[in-house]
């Protein structure tokens, strides 16, 4: 087996991760701010609102779409580059696939029914819908995350020469860390879509500080974004215990932690060189990284040294991508922080330009943890599809030439990425106010 | 009946279920790309209309054939991702550009010329994806892909690219077409569209029945246990016979214009087609090589894999019936006479 072909192989199959989590996030949160507003329009006869969740419904159609058949190629990807995992293992793991398939068959059903049925049915049905749609979206993010559980720490069979025996799908569905992996997971498609929302509206709040729909809309977004980015940080610390103590060589990679050693400083920053065995430019906080992991100031932190070699993960790139997860986390905990107590003090959501651009400038920073905290998993999990168990390059198919297909479909992402950009700012442009009359125009061209 | 048996038959079912819906939703892209006449942009209207509620829900009948296939028989999964790479991965750069070419058509609303851009590509890949999902299933039932052990000794595209699976993917095309056509006979809300699909369902019937004459031709050389189960087998038979009854009776409904009926008929004939396939290389998922006995997960797995079936139907039927009967035509004073 050529190198190169797994390396494509890896990329290709990122790639289509890395793309498809964007748009499965959406289709989690956007559902639920649509059915908020929808509801909140519905109790407060407030034209604004409904507008909005019509909006938010033709951001979900369009975001849906992608993410319905960049799925689709995600699911037969399992097998076209990994057929020897989905060849033992998909019985062990079928299970959550299978439930999976329900929950996004019931989105689809319901958000077929909420987007061309406003006509159609009932108020209370068309609402019911809605809910429908974010409860079953939440449910596909939650099955499928089970699967990438399962990856980190195999359970459920007794792995032998010829595959798997012994197989228990009840217990590999929910493989040990499963509650903190999906809270975290969950968490973070709620929050990148509300930071993102709430960074769109800002923006059009510095330019229009009059523009009442879009105050209405960060009202919308602004609560979800706040109460996700305070839970996340003790989510993701139970998270990253539950690693400390079963996946040690994954935390001590995400640390930057060569040397076994008792009371382990905390590591800001910093590139691990695995030559030297040293993280320059990092900012050394004295016994932090035992408190944290372990709550106990003098706890023994495994280091890398303590594994063999060939079963390091690429250490500078997981400390990086988690160094980026955590600083960008941190980042919107404070700013939700700052805005949840403007909220207290002045009974009303703030508007002042400081934290207009700090929301804006905020906006993207979901999106960049959540893809910064599935990098810290994968890699972290190298060189493993299974850790412990197969390793991933014993998993890639025997097809070659696989720069074809990863380059053709760089090119596809890369093309559906713009357009659907260029569509949602189309959409957004409908709602700007005309000559700062606060009032939203340029409704005409949209149907 | 074993737990492979009943995971076999729902696979089988899925792929019907898929051809019904799915198939149908392809056909519309078809019939958007040879839209022509003085009815033209009602045509594409009419496709747009029928299909934008209910493509990605159609289209999941796909991906559970694709997760019921790797959970309850992996190493057909392992086997078939390799032997069909290429052919598979052309049908998903089809599949993606279908749908998201689709949403943006509707979404994006800068003008006819970017419609019709959207369109081509929509409709392209509504031609491209029914082909190559039919070599694909042509290269399934020939007995070309060959497994030593557990690795694919065949070669990435000698198993495919036969005059048999061509002949396949056409009549896959010509059947999905078929299917659009008579299901917006149903769907048209005036008489003069009726007639442009009537007419249009009855070509396609008889491209399907020409192409599947070829296909049948070709067999003999191509797909030697299709021929012989066609001879020997007499569930074969029967489904075949089936499949011919119900072709007829399409053609005689969709003559009188008894569209709702014709419907039924359409969907009887092509789904006993695709169950016809599937009994023709009944042992096999992949002949002549991987049996589904061969192929199976653990019965435990597989019976927790029935499980999840059973409540996905519970969950997902009562959902779909909702769906389609918030979307079912409304049918127009004029249309009532004749239904």
């Amino acid at each position: 087996m050529p190198m190169t072909d797994l390396l494509y192989a890896r990329a290709q199959m990122g790639l289509s991760l890395a793309f498809h989590i964007i748009f499965a996030a959406a289709g989690v949160a956007l559902p639920v701010l649509m059915v908020l507003s929808d509801w909140k329009g519905r109790r407060t006869g407030d034209a604004d609102y409904q507008k909005l969740s019509q909006k938010l419904a033709k951001g979900t159609a369009i975001l849906f779409a992608v993410g319905a058949v960049s799925g689709t190629v995600l699911s037969f990807e399992l097998g076209l580059l990994w057929p020897e995992f989905m060849g033992q293992y998909g019985e062990v793991i079928g299970l959550p696939f299978s439930l999976e398939g329900v929950a996004f068959f019931t989105e689809a059903i319901f958000l077929g029914i909420y987007l061309y049925g406003r006509e159609r049915v009932s108020p209370g049905m068309h609402l019911f819908s809605g809910v429908m749609v974010a409860v079953s979206g939440a449910a596909s993010a939650f099955f499928v995350t089970l699967v990438n559980t399962f990856m980190n720490h195999p359970s459920g069979f007794t792995p032998s020469a010829s595959g798997p025996m012994d197989v228990q799908p009840l217990v590999a569905m929910f493989s040990p860390g499963w509650q903190y992996q999906t809270a975290h997971v969950l968490l973070s498609c709620y929050q990148a879509s509300a930071f993102a929302m709430a960074g769109i509206h800002a923006f059009v709040l510095l330019r229009y500080p009059g523009a009442a729909f879009h105050r209405k809309a960060l009202s919308v977004a602004l609560p979800l974004a706040c109460v996700t980015a305070l839970l996340q940080p003790v989510v993701g610390d139970l998270s990253a215990k539950h690693v400390a103590k079963a996946q040690p060589v994954k935390l001590a990679a995400m640390e930057g932690q060569f040397e076994t050693e008792r009371g382990a400083p905390l590591r800001l920053g910093g590139l691990p060189n695995v030559e030297t065995g040293e993280v320059p430019y990092a900012v050394d906080i004295p016994k932090g990284l035992s408190i944290l992991a372990f709550a106990d100031p003098d706890a023994e932190v495994k280091g890398l040294n303590a594994f063999p070699r060939d079963e390091w993960p690429p250490v500078a790139k997981v400390h990086v991508a988690f160094q980026v997860m955590v600083g960008t986390g941190s980042a919107m905990a404070l700013l939700a922080l700052v805005t949840l107590g403007w909220r207290w003090r002045k009974k009303a959501w703030p508007h002042g330009r400081k934290l207009m651009w700090a929301w804006l400038l905020s906006g993207p920073l979901g999106v960049v943890a959540m893809e910064a905290g599935w990098l810290v998993t994968e890699w972290g999990r190298q060189p493993w599809i299974l850790r412990g168990v197969m390793r991933t390059a014993d998993a890639v198919t025997p097809v070659p030439h696989l720069a074809a297909p990863f380059w053709t479909f760089t090119a596809v992402y890369l093309f559906l990425g713009v357009t659907v950009v260029l569509l949602l700012v189309r959409q957004v442009a409908g709602t700007l106010p005309t000559r700062d009359s606060g009032l939203p125009g340029g409704e005409a061209h949209v149907h | 009946m074993s737990t492979d048996t009943i995971l076999g038959f729902a696979v089988a079912g899925t792929f019907v279920l898929y051809a019904l819906f799915g198939g149908a939703d392809f056909g519309g892209g078809v019939w958007d790309l040879l839209a022509s006449g003085p009815r033209k942009a009602e045509q594409r209207a009419l496709i747009a209309r029928a299909i934008g509620p209910v493509w990605e829900v159609n289209h999941i009948w796909l991906i559970v054939g694709m997760v019921l296939l790797f959970a309850g028989f992996p190493r057909a999964f392992a086997v078939l991702s390799v032997a069909l790479h290429v052919p598979l991965t052309l049908l998903l750069l089809g599949i993606v550009f279908r749908g998201a070419a689709f949403t943006f058509r509707t979404y994006d609303t800068r003008g006819d010329t970017v419609q019709r851009q959207w369109g081509l590509v929509f409709s392209g890949a509504s031609v491209i994806a029914p082909v190559l999902l039919g070599m694909c299933v042509g290269a399934v039932v020939s007995g070309t892909i060959r497994v030593e052990g557990r690795v694919v000794v065949s070669g990435f595209f000698a198993s495919w690219l036969t005059p048999f699976s061509w002949a396949v993917g056409v009549l896959a095309l010509c059947l999905f077409a078929f299917l659009a056509a008579v299901y917006l006979t149903h769907e048209a809300p005036e008489s003069a569209l009726r007639e442009d699909f009537r007419r249009r369902a009855m070509g396609a019937g008889v491209a399907v029945f020409v192409a599947a004459l070829v296909v049948l031709l070709l067999a003999r050389e191509g797909a030697p246990r299709v021929w012989e189960g066609l001879l020997r087998s007499p569930f074969a038979l029967a489904l075949h016979a089936g499949t011919a009854v119900a072709a007829v009776a399409s053609f005689a409904l969709l003559w009188t214009r008894r569209f709702q009926w014709a419907r039924v008929a359409a969907a009887v004939q092509a789904g006993l087609i695709v169950l016809g396939w599937a009994a023709s290389q009944h042992p096999f998922l992949v002949v002549p090589d991987v049996t589904l006995h061969g192929a199976a997960a653990s019965p435990g797995a597989q019976r927790l894999l029935l499980v999840a079936l059973g409540v996905g139907t519970a969950v997902v039927v009562p959902s779909l019936v909702l769906l389609f009967r918030v979307f079912r035509p409304v049918p127009t004073p004029s249309a009532g006479s004749e239904a």
